[in-house]
């Protein structure tokens, strides 16, 4: 603890992202994991450690992830969010998973987490699984939350969409479950599961009712896949009769899909398996403005992972100062929340609705020619203007 | 609107007279009326094809309609029918009827030209998009089963036979279309064996055609593109899960389910209907349908048998039809009736020269 008590008297503006979580005590962890229910509303986040503070893991991925990561780390810094950080790195060429396995052991020390999207090379052999999923799989994050808005100032074709999208994270399509018995004939398994089912289901109408929303709907292709998406279908179902308050009804992915094309505003909160769900979340964050502006949320029953919704590297983008930041300056927000750090917050949000209003500094995938540092220098000043200054709002 | 068949084999021979059968499934919800219009059109503009029509009863377990609808396409070579519909109250055993005829026929390639029509608004303009979707293996294999109780193994079958299949279909049909670049849509970051056969087939059919541009995409990025970048796509292909959503995200852009025709083609047979492969049960009988699609369909059927006048004929008079926003049907914001729409088209093709019953 001599480390933490030294590195708090140093002027706070050069406080160093120390590893504080590997001295931290894994007992307390342990004992928070134990003792809170499977319910969203009632998880208690670790409890932070000493001085006030929350360690969160971060893993900077690939692609345009690290650029982005530092940004959030400087914004932290600048607000003088509670927030330190123990960096994992990832390294997606290597055929050995003991980084991701350091990183899975960092995430269950420390309970919450902050990625960037880890590379899948397609040439490595399929016994090279995708990390990113190995990662959901580990941690049982068995609960994707999506929530589509509109931005205002951002320009898109439908406005004042609200959708909220619960995709299950862990079994479906993605079980990575292939095999080849004859020869050029390869059968991949999806897996779907009354549990698992249920669990989901469940998680979708509690979030639905905690958030007054008044629908939901499954998303399914239960006249083709009749035992599988039958039995999804069929859980959501059962947990809606105990859910008399929330109107629940089911529609065929295909015509959801075009259904959100023509007239999204007809969805509020939408449920799914995991392969539909990838497409559409996908779809949805296109609606509203593209992959950098919406951000994704993991959650289990001791975890949770944030991270841009659409889950791009962004490989041909990368360390040119054009990304847009605003997903995962949004996801960095969601984590505040997830701590219960409501204030920073909703500052740090405010701010980042505020800078998206202003056209000038769109960049290049909403149609602007604004850069990412310019984004975040705005987002700081639109915080410094906010009110007084954070340094002495502590 | 071109011909989107691979011309590898001949349309079965015209009958005594020059007249063609084809056969006529009319299915549930909106199928029945709008085929009868077909039937009203093809009379007025006395189209040689004669329909044989064969009736599915989908509340029925047996599969005794099934198999006579199949052996009169087998017979006649050509279809056109309405979506059937399929009970999900009916235990698993009872499999899709739409998907028994696709798999017992061998229809292996879903062909669905998107194009924006003019007269139609949409937020997109200017998409031409020709998808190109596997139709028989893939997600829809309806193998399922429940070793554990409370575990349901679905299994999703690509093969190497039918990967190769429909990607020579789809860079044999964009030659002959002139078109540019093949997209393959999949998901082999994540099931690697399967979707990445199915990649590997389309690169080595790919490799024979030097003057086609090939990329691929995965599915999620795809359908983000799609909503926000439609034009930037020309032919894609992909297996068939994949496949329907896309199709239906393409309806949606160029203006919904009532507009956009599809067609399943095999080595010997041919089956047209709409793309999206609804039974419009909610508004059947109600004379609100957009027969649009069903129209769309037959003329691609009439191109099928060569009879490229008619097909055009009865083409030019539809896309006159939907651009008058007065006539257009509630499902593109209008208040038109489908009789209107359809007496609309009648009197177009009377108008646009010697009537047809002189033609002959």
């Amino acid at each position: 603890m001599a480390a933490s008590s030294a590195a708090l008297s140093l002027p706070k503006v050069f406080r160093p992202v120390l590893g504080l979580g590997r001295s931290g005590n894994p007992a307390k962890v342990w004992a928070a994991a134990a003792s809170c229910r499977r319910e969203k509303s009632t998880f208690v986040p670790p409890p932070a450690k000493y001085g006030g503070r929350h360690t969160v893991t971060l893993i900077p991925g690939d692609g345009i992830g690290p650029e982005l990561l530092n940004h959030v780390r400087e914004l932290f810094r600048f607000s003088c969010v509670p927030v330190d950080f123990e960096v994992v790195n990832v390294n997606s060429s290597v055929a050995t998973e003991d980084d991701i396995h350091n990183a899975i052991t960092a995430i269950r020390r420390n309970g919450v987490a902050l990625k960037g999207n880890i590379e899948t090379n397609h040439n490595m052999p399929p016994s090279h699984k995708s990390r990113n999923n190995l990662l959901r799989t580990s941690l049982d994050l068995f609960a994707n939350m999506m929530h589509c808005q509109s931005l205002p100032g951002v320009q898109t074709r439908h406005k004042n969409i609200d959708i909220i999208i619960i995709r299950e994270n862990t079994e479906g399509e993605y079980s990575s479950l292939e095999h080849e018995s004859v020869s050029g004939v390869v059968e991949s398994l999806k897996i779907i599961t009354r549990y698992n089912s249920l669990r989901i289901a469940d998680y979708a109408f509690r979030l639905a009712r905690e958030k007054g929303r008044r629908r939901v709907t499954a998303v399914h292709k239960a006249n083709i896949m009749k035992l599988a998406d039958g039995l999804f279908l069929q859980c959501c179902k059962e947990v809606a009769s105990g859910y008399p308050d929330i109107q629940f009804d089911s529609m065929i992915v295909d015509n959801t899909t075009m259904q959100l094309v023509s007239k999204p505003h007809q969805f509020d909160v939408m449920v799914m398996p995991n392969l539909y769900g990838n497409v559409v979340s996908n779809v949805c964050a296109g609606l509203v403005g593209g992959p950098g502006l919406v951000p994704g949320a993991n959650y289990g029953t001791n975890y949770a992972v944030f991270e841009t919704a659409t889950r791009n590297t962004g490989k041909s983008i990368a360390d040119k100062n054009i990304a847009n930041p605003t997903a995962m300056l949004l996801a960095s927000c969601l984590m505040l929340d997830h701590l219960r750090l409501h204030d920073y917050a909703n500052m740090i949000r405010g701010a980042v609705l505020t800078t998206m209003n202003e056209t000038r500094l769109h960049t290049a995938d909403i149609g602007g020619q604004g850069t990412t540092s310019e984004v975040v220098q705005s987002v700081m000043k639109n915080i410094q203007s906010g009110g007084p200054l954070t340094t002495e709002q502590i | 609107m071109g011909d989107c068949a691979l011309i590898k084999h001949a349309p079965p021979p015209a009958k005594y007279g020059g007249r063609h059968t084809v056969t006529l499934i009319p299915g549930d919800g909106i199928g029945p009326e709008l085929l009868t219009h077909v039937r009203e059109l093809f009379r007025f503009c006395c189209v040689p094809v004669d329909f044989e029509i064969v009736s599915i009863d989908s509340k029925s377990t047996s599969d005794d309609d099934m198999n006579n609808a199949i052996t009169a396409i087998r017979r006649n070579g050509v279809a056109l029918k309405g979506n059937i519909e399929t009970n999900h109250n009916l235990p698993p055993s009872h499999i899709s009827r739409n998907n028994i005829l696709r798999t017992s026929l061998d229809l292996y390639a879903n062909v669905i030209h998107c194009q924006t029509l003019p007269g139609v608004r949409t937020r997109h303009r200017d998409v031409d998009i020709i998808i190109i979707r596997e139709n028989t293996e893939g997600e829809y294999s309806s193998l399922e089963h429940e070793n554990v109780p409370g575990v349901v193994e679905c299994l999703k079958i690509i093969t190497r036979k039918k990967s190769l299949r429909i990607a020579e279909y789809a860079f044999n049909a964009a030659r002959q279309n002139g078109r540019r670049r093949v997209t393959a849509v999949h998901k082999a970051n994540i099931m690697k064996l399967g979707d990445g056969l199915f990649l590997q087939c389309c690169k080595e059919v790919a490799a024979g055609y030097p003057e086609i541009t090939f990329d691929s995409m995965i599915v999620d990025n795809t359908t983000m593109q799609l909503v926000s970048k439609p034009q930037q796509f020309d032919v894609m292909v992909m297996p068939n899960l994949y496949g329907s959503v896309i199709s239906n995200v393409c309806a949606g852009l160029v203006g919904g389910p009532g507009l956009v025709p599809g067609a399943n083609y095999g080595k010997d047979y041919a089956v047209f209907e709409t793309a999206t492969r609804n039974t419009g049960k909610s508004i059947a009988n109600k004379n609100i349908a957009n027969p649009t699609a069903t129209l769309l369909a037959s003329c691609l059927m009439l191109d099928h048998l060569r009879l490229h006048g008619y097909a055009s004929m009865i083409r030019k008079a539809i896309l006159a039809t939907v651009s008058e926003t007065r006539l257009h049907t509630a499902d593109l914001g209008g208040q038109g009736t489908t009789s209107e729409v359809v007496q609309s088209v009648m009197r177009e093709i009377e108008s646009k020269g010697p009537r047809t019953s002189e033609q002959i």
